[in-house]
């Protein structure tokens, strides 16, 4: 069940091999993160799953169904997507933008409206922003509209292509608070595509690191990645090599625990002291990545 | 074809009457345009003006105008100065606008980082805005001189003569390798206009050749 | 500048008006000719304009013909149809729709295109279909400027319209060709600026839809 890649690949037109070889999972209800730098194949992958890409190779499987045969626009209607620029139509209002889905879907204007009001609200915004145009509204609320509007008509598949790469880093953790309390609530299919790894390792319940090339460079969750990176590219990517993530904790002045990083750069304190101390004689001290900010 | 051939030196005779009204009136609208458009560029309280009405010019229609000017002027309706004034008006209106937007285009970065070098303001116009404009302005260049060759050829139906006067000897005497001598020469005409502003766009500005 | 006065008495009595060839008639006529030949270079410009657009192929087919064609003179044309057709309204329309049809098809291309291609694509991955984004997407977003290509074709073909009477139709070239032919300066001046009047009105009257567009879609700020 989920959405299932089986040996995909992509190559452009023009010669561009962008996904060779790809296979792995996206079970139903959880959040995989697609993490890898710029070029790598991310966006190819994520559009695969609404055909808005056809694979020149493999299978997609949406709850072992193969998509190759389904309808690309009907296929679109049923799949929520939310992109880096919130591509909201400048000509419609707020609450039209969000609506968009609802109507192509064939609800009436009344219904669609009212139900774009309470996604509004479920994202965070004051409905009245509903009768705004979108350029009168700030970057991170053109993304929460964004994000409402791929939710309306509670699809089971949410795509998200970098979906705060283009706000500021506070309105980013805002943003990303949001989405996870949001999952916790509506436990989505999602598939999320970022290039920045506190992203991924915060949002993703699985992680797919890619590399450059369009190869799957390890895939896993958080805590199996940052424990046990399969290779160099892993551990260099994830910083772990660097010392990034290999963080430490020492005794403070009043008795707290400091976190530092392997440079011996302070990052932050612990409440609860783990247990017995030897901090000097833990060599490795690394912990989960929420705790380690 | 044989009409053409018996007609050789008429027509080119009336090649160089089109030439005499076409070239000069479009030079004359390129000259008379980019300090118009400089002082657009400058003067913000003067773009509007500026801009908008020589825009304005574009819409009086081209036979009038070619009657209207004279008496204007004081010229005769068939006097050749009258329909170069008529061309060179007509070249402006489109000229002014794409040399004001091409001076708009520089990028303020590039002239911030021109003072910031030390140059003062007219030397920062000759070595920065100019070049850095030139390219659009040669593609604004490029449309005022096929459209004038084009309809420097109404002049005819006034008396003017041109290449037009193929057209209108030709319809009245019923000689189709006439008319058609007259649209071949004067597309002709255009072509090569085009190709010598192209060729010395390539020559004056190498550094916007990748782009073109 | 007696003549510009005497034009100006001309035009301001009644009679200049009345009548099937005053210049009431022929200015009705001159619109009319105008209204036909932009109407038809629309319907062939549009739908080839908004393929080039939405498909983003054929555009340097595009882009040269509308060069090669501005290249033509339509005097030219205008005679070379005459004499394979004959006098009547025939050469003076042919030649204005293909005076009109680089301009139409030029900004209908161009408007398409200038959409916003993140906006065409997240309508696209909202599961509209193609039409649905040419009709609900591209073309009221590219409005401003297809307006603005046949308010250029508009005046374009006013101007030219003129012409039409060399070839033995009507419209406000008649009383021209007529003043010109017998030295009537004022009648020729007069005629000159009732078409220059309507090309003026005509503009200003698409200059005002063609804000209006653009205030709309770009929503109110
Ligand atoms: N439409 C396309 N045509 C040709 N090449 C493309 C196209 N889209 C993407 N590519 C190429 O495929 C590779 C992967 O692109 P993409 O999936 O957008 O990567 P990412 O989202 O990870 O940045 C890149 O090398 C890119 O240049
Ligand atoms: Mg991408």
């Amino acid at each position: 069940m989920g959405i299932e890649f089986r040996h995909v690949e992509k190559t452009y037109p023009d010669g561009a091999q962008a996904v060779r070889d790809i296979s792995f999972t996206v079970p139903s209800h959880t959040t995989t993160v697609l993490l890898g730098s710029s070029g790598c194949g991310k966006t190819t992958l994520l559009r695969m799953v609404n055909r808005m890409v056809d694979p020149t190779g493999g299978q997609l499987l949406i709850d072992g169904e193969d998509i190759a045969g389904a309808e690309p626009v009907r296929l679109r209607r049923s799949i929520g997507y939310v992109m880096q620029h919130s591509g909201l139509l400048p000509h419609r209002r707020v609450i039209d933008n969000v609506a968009t889905g609802l109507r192509l879907n064939g609800a009436a204007r009344g219904p669609a409206r009212s139900q774009a009001e309470e996604l509004l609200e479920l994202v965070g915004l004051d409905p009245a922003l509903g009768r705004r145009y979108p350029d009168q509204l700030s970057g991170g609320q053109q993304q929460r509209v964004g994000v409402a509007r791929g939710l309306a008509g509670d699809p089971n598949i949410l795509l998200m292509d970098e979906p705060f790469g283009a706000v500021d880093p506070l309105v980013r953790l805002e943003l990303q608070q949001q989405m996870k309390r949001l999952q916790t609530e509506l436990r989505k299919t999602v598939l999320l595509v970022t290039h920045d790894i506190e992203e991924a390792l915060s949002l993703g319940d699985q992680i797919i690191l890619l590399r450059p090339g369009g190869e799957i460079a390890q895939a896993g969750t958080a805590q199996e990645l940052l424990s046990a990176p399969a290779d160099d590219f892993v551990a260099r990517f994830l910083g772990v090599a660097q010392g990034r993530r290999r963080l430490r904790t020492s005794a403070g002045q009043d008795g707290e625990w400091v976190v530092t990083d392997a440079e011996g750069r302070p990052l932050g304190v612990v409440e609860a002291p783990p247990g017995p101390v030897h901090p000097r004689a833990d060599p490795s001290g690394s912990v989960p990545p929420e705790d380690g900010r | 074809m044989d009409w053409i051939l018996a007609n050789t030196g008429r027509i080119a005779e009336l090649t160089l009457d089109h030439a005499a009204l076409s070239l000069p009136a479009v030079l004359a609208a390129f000259l008379l345009s980019v300090p118009l458009a400089v002082l657009a560029n400058r003067l913000r309280p003067l773009r509007e003006p500026i801009v908008s009405g020589t825009g304005l010019l574009y819409a009086v229609p081209s036979l009038p105008l070619f009657i209207v000017l004279p008496i204007i002027l004081g010229t005769g309706i068939r006097d050749p100065l009258n329909a170069v004034a008529a061309l060179t008006l007509f070249g402006m209106a489109l000229m002014v606008r794409s040399a004001a937007e091409a001076l708009d285009a520089v990028s303020a970065e590039v002239r911030l980082a021109a003072a910031a070098q030390g140059y003062s303001s007219w030397g920062r116009f000759w070595t920065v805005d100019l070049p850095l404009a030139g390219p659009a302005m040669l593609a604004g260049l490029r449309v005022v001189s096929v459209s004038t060759i084009s309809l420097a050829t109404v002049s005819a139906v006034l008396g003017v003569p041109s290449l037009g006067s193929l057209f209108t000897d030709g319809f009245q005497r019923g000689i189709m390798e006439s008319v058609l001598a007259g649209v071949v020469m004067t597309v002709v005409m255009a072509l090569i206009l085009d190709l010598l502003l192209v060729l010395s766009g390539r020559l004056l500005m190498p550094w916007a050749r990748r782009r073109a | 500048m007696n003549h510009l006065l005497e034009a100006w008495e001309l035009l301001i009595q009644a009679d200049t008006w009345t009548g099937p060839t005053g210049m009431g008639a022929r200015a009705w006529e001159h619109l009319l000719y105008t209204v036909l030949a932009v109407g038809v270079s629309a319907l062939i410009a549009l739908p080839a304009g908004l393929a080039v657009g939405h498909f983003g192929r054929g555009r340097n087919l595009a882009v040269l013909s509308t060069g090669a064609v501005r290249a033509l003179p339509t005097l030219g044309v205008l005679t070379l149809v005459g004499l394979v057709v004959g006098v009547g309204l025939m050469a003076p329309m042919v030649a204005l729709i293909i005076l009109a049809v680089p301009s139409i098809l030029a900004g209908t291309y161009s408007g398409a295109e200038s959409v916003d291609p993140r906006v065409v694509d997240a309508a696209r991955a909202q599961g509209m279909s193609r039409w649905q984004i040419l009709f609900a997407v591209q073309i009221p977003l590219g409005l401003p400027l297809i307006i603005g290509g046949i308010r250029l074709a508009v005046l374009q073909v006013v101007g030219t319209a003129m012409l039409a009477a060399y070839v033995g139709a009507g419209g406000l070239g008649a009383p021209l060709f007529l003043g010109l032919r017998t030295y009537d300066y004022p009648l020729l001046l007069a005629a000159s600026l009732v078409v220059i009047a309507l090309a003026v009105l005509l503009d200003i009257a698409f200059g005002t839809v063609q804000r209006t567009a653009r205030r709309l879609m770009r929503g109110p700020a």
